[in-house]
């Protein structure tokens, strides 16, 4: 029957397409999916091989007609696999159209398997990078991107909604964080993803309204009427309902307009001064370049970051606020959700980060958390959070340091290039693993990019994460940083993890064993990449939890602490390091961070197979002094602990005695699977 | 004749001209698809004619466009490793690689490299297939005359 088979001229653009009708009850057969190649040859190739695993296959020679069978049929197909290289237009162009359009998972693939190409996949938000030549097992499983995004969309949509409820109560108390980390989240993570291509704001506004999963992607447009509409009313008068009138926006929901409006007052709160609007403005043009792809990553509130711009602050503020509340939430959520929750955790943690960031103006590179006086860069780390998660802050911050191409990894956090990043990546920590990149889960490890970027370390190696699904944004991250985000390795986790990502293909497990020490953390959770995602978000949780408690122990290791939330946030980690001074109210964040991260790292590991664990690991190893109860806290993650003692190191170096306050007790608690 | 079909084949494995991609066509061939390697095959040699011929016309340029060169070489590249040419795509491997350094000489002379690999990799083919044509078709033949005498047998 397949209509495809005849469409199947490889060279023509034509691409047979099936009728939506394809359930998914016997599922993963007849799963149906879009490939498209400008290849005939690999596209015949491919046709068969999804034939035989019984999927129903769509082929398509060329982008555009791609995206128009995709915009024709909303609901008609359940992944999209689409080369890299193609005449007509970027694979990546494609995969961000895509992923803000229509939210599907896309999976990348080429024959250029070199680091920064597979980084870009993860960064613009790709579920899994494939390599050429493609063989029938990889695309056996790729059912599993499906069922991890819907997964995703599920949980997101009882986030929100119960998260709703409290709308319009000023977060100040745990139970209004996590109301609104949760609602925020969700707004957070379509928000990033969709950041990216704000021209189909449009769309999106539609979409959240039809679309089942009750997600809102905060654009810049919407943003932007948004704050019109508030200050129309007065910032103090301003309420949801009336806000929610004035924007007029079909498809919005007041719950969602009260959430977005607690981030926002944060944001303003935490600004004291600053001219938002400028800052929501500049932030959101340095941003576009980096943050683009790091928008796709996590569908992480970056379009929040970017729209508001000013969000930095407010979202320093709430995280900071909801970070207790929040974080609770966020280590359930972290891990097993995908990436996206994951980066939202984090966010929270790094949100404390940024704050504590602002106010140490690093004289290092990043300040992104100082970022705030600089405009740029408090977009940036805005623009950072928001993509990466409703935290975005502490992203955010960690952008503004790393500027603009941190953005992108968001969740990376790289910030800084330098050992600062460790310090400062507290702050973004959180942020960045989520990137699990917004998309759904990669699960499959790109062989060959690591995303190095990170470089928690001084050294600010770049992480090379094998993540298949989105290897541009974090990489690009921790380029502008010079700090390598170890975002790979998310110290914390999986110590190992700049190592074992070489390893690629170990599991997480023994990436954080082996690890221990190199706080790359996030290895493993590249690790999982290749084994199945869930498993290594297991891993990751672990690890993450791990990771937490030991931040509050230190306090000079907060700072320290912080690192690993970044670390394996990736982004975040970079912010640990400039943190220096955020570390110490963010240790908390960070552990918090870290431990989500490190749930998040797990689904970004699963995603990455980090090749290299580079620089990520570095900071561990280096930083690592307070590690050592860590250890004893949790022995299973040494892995993480050896991650935040590298990231507390680090952050030592950089950082001035952090001072543990908020939550992190109460994180931890939470947090522990225990 | 079968046995020739089997020895062809093997040849171009032991000789280096197909790799395991090569194998994993082959296991997509099926009874509903019988010739579907032969399809692929010649799917790339007509689509690849189409990259030879841009890349001789960028080569002939001046000043030497690497980029673009590097670019439609890797399509190339893609789409012989896509079929398991080995020693093709090793030629192309070699290709990149001049082009990265701008070594216009090493190009060219590689460039002719590629396309001797490529023609010798279709005559091999050729001559499998037509022989796997004839070993299928006997195949087929037998396989019905059997059930021919079958049904005389049972009248």
């Amino acid at each position: 029957m397949n209509l495809g088979v005849n469409s199947m001229s490889v060279t023509t653009s034509s691409a047979s397409w099936k009728s939506g009708d394809a359930v998914s009850d016997q599922f993963p057969a007849g799963l149906r999916v879009l490939v498209v190649d400008d290849d005939p040859t690999c596209l015949r190739i491919l046709e068969k091989m999804l034939r035989n695993c019984r999927y129903e296959v769509t082929t398509c020679g060329r982008a555009e007609v791609a995206l128009k069978l995709l915009r024709d049929n909303k609901d008609g197909f359940d992944v999209v696999i689409s080369d890299v290289h193609m005449p007509d237009m970027d694979g990546f162009k494609l995969l961000e159209r895509v992923g803000l359009e229509m939210d599907l998972p896309v999976i990348m693939m080429s024959a250029d398997d070199s680091k920064s190409v597979v980084m870009k996949g993860v960064t613009h938000g790709a579920c899994d990078y494939l390599i050429k030549p493609v063989r029938m097992e990889a695309l056996k499983n790729i059912w599993q991107h499906v069922v991890r995004k819907k997964k995703n969309e599920w949980k997101e949509k009882d986030a929100e909604q119960s998260g709703s409820v409290e709308e319009g109560d000023r977060q100040q108390k745990p139970t209004d964080d996590v109301d609104y980390s949760s609602s925020a989240n969700e707004g957070n993570w379509r928000n990033s993803r969709k950041r990216k291509e704000e021209e189909d704001d449009g769309d999106d506004k539609d979409d959240s309204s039809t679309l089942k999963k009750p997600r809102v992607v905060w654009s810049v447009e919407l943003h932007q009427q948004f704050v019109t509409a508030v200050n129309q009313l007065g910032i103090d008068k301003a309420v949801p309902k009336k806000i929610l009138e004035l924007m007029n926006v079909p498809g919005l929901t007041r719950e969602n307009v009260a959430s977005h409006l607690q981030k926002y007052r944060l944001y303003l709160r935490r600004l004291s001064g600053q001219p938002q609007n400028g800052l929501g403005n500049s932030f959101l043009g340095p941003q576009d370049s980096g943050f683009g792809s790091i928008s796709s990553l996590n569908g992480l509130d970056l379009q929040a970051y970017a729209s508001s711009g000013q969000i930095p602050a407010q979202s320093l503020a709430s995280i900071q606020a909801a970070a207790l509340g929040r974080v609770t939430n966020k280590s359930g959520i972290s891990v097993p959700i995908v990436d996206q929750h994951n980066i939202f955790s984090f966010d929270n943690p790094n949100m404390r980060f940024l704050d504590g960031q602002q106010h140490h103006s690093n004289g290092k590179q990043v300040n992104l958390l100082h970022g705030i006086p600089t405009n740029m860069d408090s977009k940036q780390l805005a623009a950072l959070h928001q993509s990466g998660q409703p935290f975005g802050n502490t992203l955010m911050n960690v952008h503004s340091q790393s500027g603009q191409s941190n953005s992108l990894l968001t969740q990376m956090v790289q910030p800084q290039s330098r050992t600062q990043m460790l310090n400062e990546v507290g702050g973004n920590p959180v942020l960045n693993f989520p990137s699990s990149v917004g998309q759904p889960g990669l699960s499959q490890p790109i062989p060959g990019s690591v995303f190095s970027r990170f470089g928690m370390d001084n050294n600010v190696r770049p992480l090379t994460y094998k993540s298949l699904s989105q290897p541009t944004s974090v990489v690009e991250f921790s380029r502008s940083q010079g700090m390598e985000l170890s975002g790979n390795s998310i110290p914390l986790t999986s110590n190992s993890g700049i190592p074992s990502y070489t390893s690629k293909g170990t599991t997480l497990q023994e990436e954080v064993n082996s690890e221990i020490k190199g706080s790359r953390g996030f290895l493993p959770n590249f690790d999982a990449f290749n084994e199945l995602s869930q498993n290594r978000t297991d891993t990751w949780d672990l690890q993450n939890v791990g990771s937490t408690f030991e931040t509050p122990q230190h306090s000079n290791v907060q700072s320290r602490l912080d690192v690993p939330p970044s670390v394996l946030v990736q982004p975040a980690f970079a912010s640990d390091h400039r943190n220096g001074h955020l570390r110490t109210t963010s240790v908390n964040k960070a552990a918090f961070s870290t431990a989500t991260s490190l749930g998040n790292g797990t689904n970004f590991g699963q995603q990455l197979t980090p090749s290299h664990a580079d620089s990520s690991l570095r900071i561990k190893t280096e930083r690592l002094p307070d590690m050592g109860f860590q250890n004893s806290l949790f022995p299973d993650q040494l892995g993480q602990d050896d991650l935040m003692s590298t990231l507390l190191k680090q952050q030592q170096d950089g950082l001035a005695p952090v001072e543990n306050e908020f939550g992190f007790d109460e994180y931890q608690l939470d947090n522990l699977p225990v | 004749m079968e046995r020739q079909a089997a020895y062809l084949r093997n040849a171009l494995f032991d000789q280096g001209y197909l790799d395991e991609q090569f194998l994993q066509l082959e296991d997509l061939q099926d009874e509903t698809n019988p010739h579907f390697v032969e399809e692929v095959v010649k799917l790339f040699y007509t689509d690849s004619v189409r990259l030879i011929q841009s890349i001789e016309l960028t080569l002939k340029n001046t000043p030497r466009d690497f980029e673009k060169l590097d670019k439609i070489m890797h399509q190339f590249k893609g789409s012989s490793t896509s079929i398991g040419a080995k020693k093709v795509k090793k030629e192309c491997t070699q290709f990149q690689e001049y082009c990265n350094v701008g070594n216009v000489e090493g190009c060219i002379r590689e460039f002719q490299e590629v396309k001797q690999e490529h023609a010798a990799l279709k005559r091999k083919l050729e001559n499998y297939f037509q022989v796997f044509h004839v070993v299928h078709v006997a195949c087929k033949r037998s396989s019905l005359s059997h059930l021919h005498n079958d049904y005389s047998d049972a009248k």
